[in-house]
């Protein structure tokens, strides 16, 4: 089986544009300043095709699809550099 | 220190079990490759070796030594994550200090400086690295320098060091801060980080330690695992250099085994100055401990239940308010942010003035205040945000009863003003 897919912002690129949160609201909300919050980073298949769409028209192209794994590890990156 | 006070300390040392590995008892003994010799002995490498370099790295996992810098991940690990790539690596050994309150790497580099270029040049050879950087505060460049230009004279290298003064600013410190610094001279964090240990200086593997964590390993390659876990506890082993500061009479950096009473640590710096009623443990991106609780409790993350992150305890007495001191704390590292990121440069600003409002009784969009505090987490290129966040959630729960003084327009603190280091500002 294919593993499912997992959207994941670039938070240095992305500037707020909100253009994610417009095409694909059942995943993503904006908060107080107009920057993307992903409640659950994995994407449903039957959101694929909107997931799509929205990583291609974000205009910082900030947004990205990973393989869930890739986008697991992504995580701990962050948490394993010390200060 | 002469000679009486130097007696009464070493007979204090024995009365209280205290333990010195990094830091001589003598404040003023001599930094010097003489000494450090005479001290320690020379460290021996065969980096040709494979042998001796696998027979290193289970000696320094068996050891269970961690990092220092804050994140406390194993070091063993960290090293053999290199090894799993095959282009030459690069060494940094970090001590940018970016933590306003803390003193430790400062205070090493400035009284053992050998024991962190031992370290690191270990740490090469057992990486296969030939070049090391040394990153260190300004306030210690000179005796890094002088250090630098014994080994020189000495021969004692093979790998070529260079030491570099390090950035200000609370995130330069953050690994890929300052290999962003190394490289390009620009020290904020990098984003979308290829782990350091895959891709970091010039594209190469990075190995990016801090200098405490270096220099321990210097004693674990001199001395053994079983050596280092004579003290400290069976979960956590060794020594830990903290900065003491606050309400103590006598702050200062002590070397402190893991495991020790709280209330001992703090008699290190000649105990509380006033009644204390909570204490800050690791950092500023740390976490307030109540004092009934933590005076009783081992220096250990086990026994305080919280991370000791880079080692810095900060005692706020029952006289000072803990709402104000978070306020000032917050507008602090709001104003550090390297404003790459948008929930971390527009959160963090509002999140303080909605604490500013607190700390001065007037009226706050409290829920407002603890749901940004709960979306800023996780949302940011580097750990800025979730460190403050943790830090303002540690504060609103342990100092709860104050802020619902604050939330109803009063102050129960005969001290207004709060005292707690930051590098600039006025007294909130």
């Amino acid at each position: 089986m294919k593993s499912p897919l997992v959207l994941r912002i670039d938070r240095i690129r992305c500037d707020g544009r909100g253009t994610c949160a417009e095409v694909l609201p059942e995943l993503i909300e904006l908060d107080h300043w107009g920057y993307p919050i992903i409640a659950n980073g994995s994407v449903p298949r039957d959101l694929e095709r909107l997931a799509i769409a929205a990583v291609e028209l974000c205009p910082k192209m900030a947004l990205e699809l990973k393989a869930a794994e890739e986008g697991a590890r992504s995580v701990s990156d962050r948490t394993d550099e010390p200060l | 220190m002469n000679p009486t006070e130097l007696f009464n300390q070493r007979a204090s040392d024995e009365a209280t079990s205290r333990t010195r590995r990094l830091l001589a008892p003598d404040p003023w003994a001599s930094a010097g490759l003489a000494t450090h010799l005479k001290d320690h002995g020379a460290l021996e490498h065969h980096p040709t070796s494979e042998r001796w370099r696998m027979g290193m790295l289970g000696e320094i996992e068996r050891a269970g030594l961690v990092g220092h810098g804050g994140a406390a991940f194993p070091t063993g690990q960290k090293l053999r994550a290199i090894l799993d790539h095959r282009r030459k690596p690069f060494v940094i050994a970090n001590g940018t200090e970016g933590e306003p309150a803390s003193m430790k790497d400062r205070v090493l580099l400035a009284r053992a400086p050998h024991l962190v270029f031992d370290g690191a040049a270990l740490a090469a050879s057992l990486v296969g690295a030939d070049e090391i950087f040394i990153v260190v505060h300004h306030d210690v460049r000179e005796s890094v320098d002088l250090a630098l230009a014994e080994r020189r004279e000495a021969r004692l290298d093979r790998v070529r060091f260079r030491v570099m003064t390090a950035a200000d600013g609370f995130v330069a410190g953050e690994a890929s801060a300052v290999v962003n610094w190394v490289g390009r001279g620009v020290p904020i964090p990098l984003g979308k980080a290829p782990r350091m240990t895959e891709r970091g200086l010039g594209g190469r593997p990075t190995l990016v330690h801090n200098v405490e964590t270096l220099a321990h390993l210097a004693l674990v390659a001199r001395h053994g695992a079983e050596w280092f876990r004579e003290v400290g506890t069976a979960e956590e082993p060794g020594t830990m250099l903290v900065t003491l500061a606050g309400s103590v009479v006598s702050p200062g950096v002590f070397e402190v085994a893991i495991g020790t009473r709280m209330s001992d640590v703090l008699d290190l710096a000649g105990g509380p100055s006033a009644p204390i009623q909570a204490l800050l443990i690791g950092g500023y991106f740390g976490t307030w401990v109540p004092a009934p609780v933590a005076l009783s409790a081992p220096f250990s993350t086990a026994g305080l239940g919280v991370g000791l992150g880079a080692g810095l305890i900060v005692a706020l007495s029952t006289t000072g308010c803990g709402v104000r001191e978070t306020a000032r704390l917050v507008r602090y590292l709001a104003s550090q942010s390297a404003g790459q990121c948008g929930p971390c440069s527009f959160g963090l600003p509002a999140i303080a003035e909605q604490l500013e409002f607190l700390a001065h009784g007037m009226p706050v969009r409290f829920d407002d205040l603890t749901r940004w505090v709960t979306e800023i987490e996780g949302r940011g290129a580097c750990g800025h945000p979730d460190g403050v966040a943790r830090h303002i959630r540690s504060a609103l729960d342990v100092f709860g009863d104050e802020v619902s003084e604050h939330l109803e327009g009063r102050c129960s603190a005969s001290e207004r003003r709060a005292s707690l280091t930051i590098p600039m500002g006025e007294p909130l």
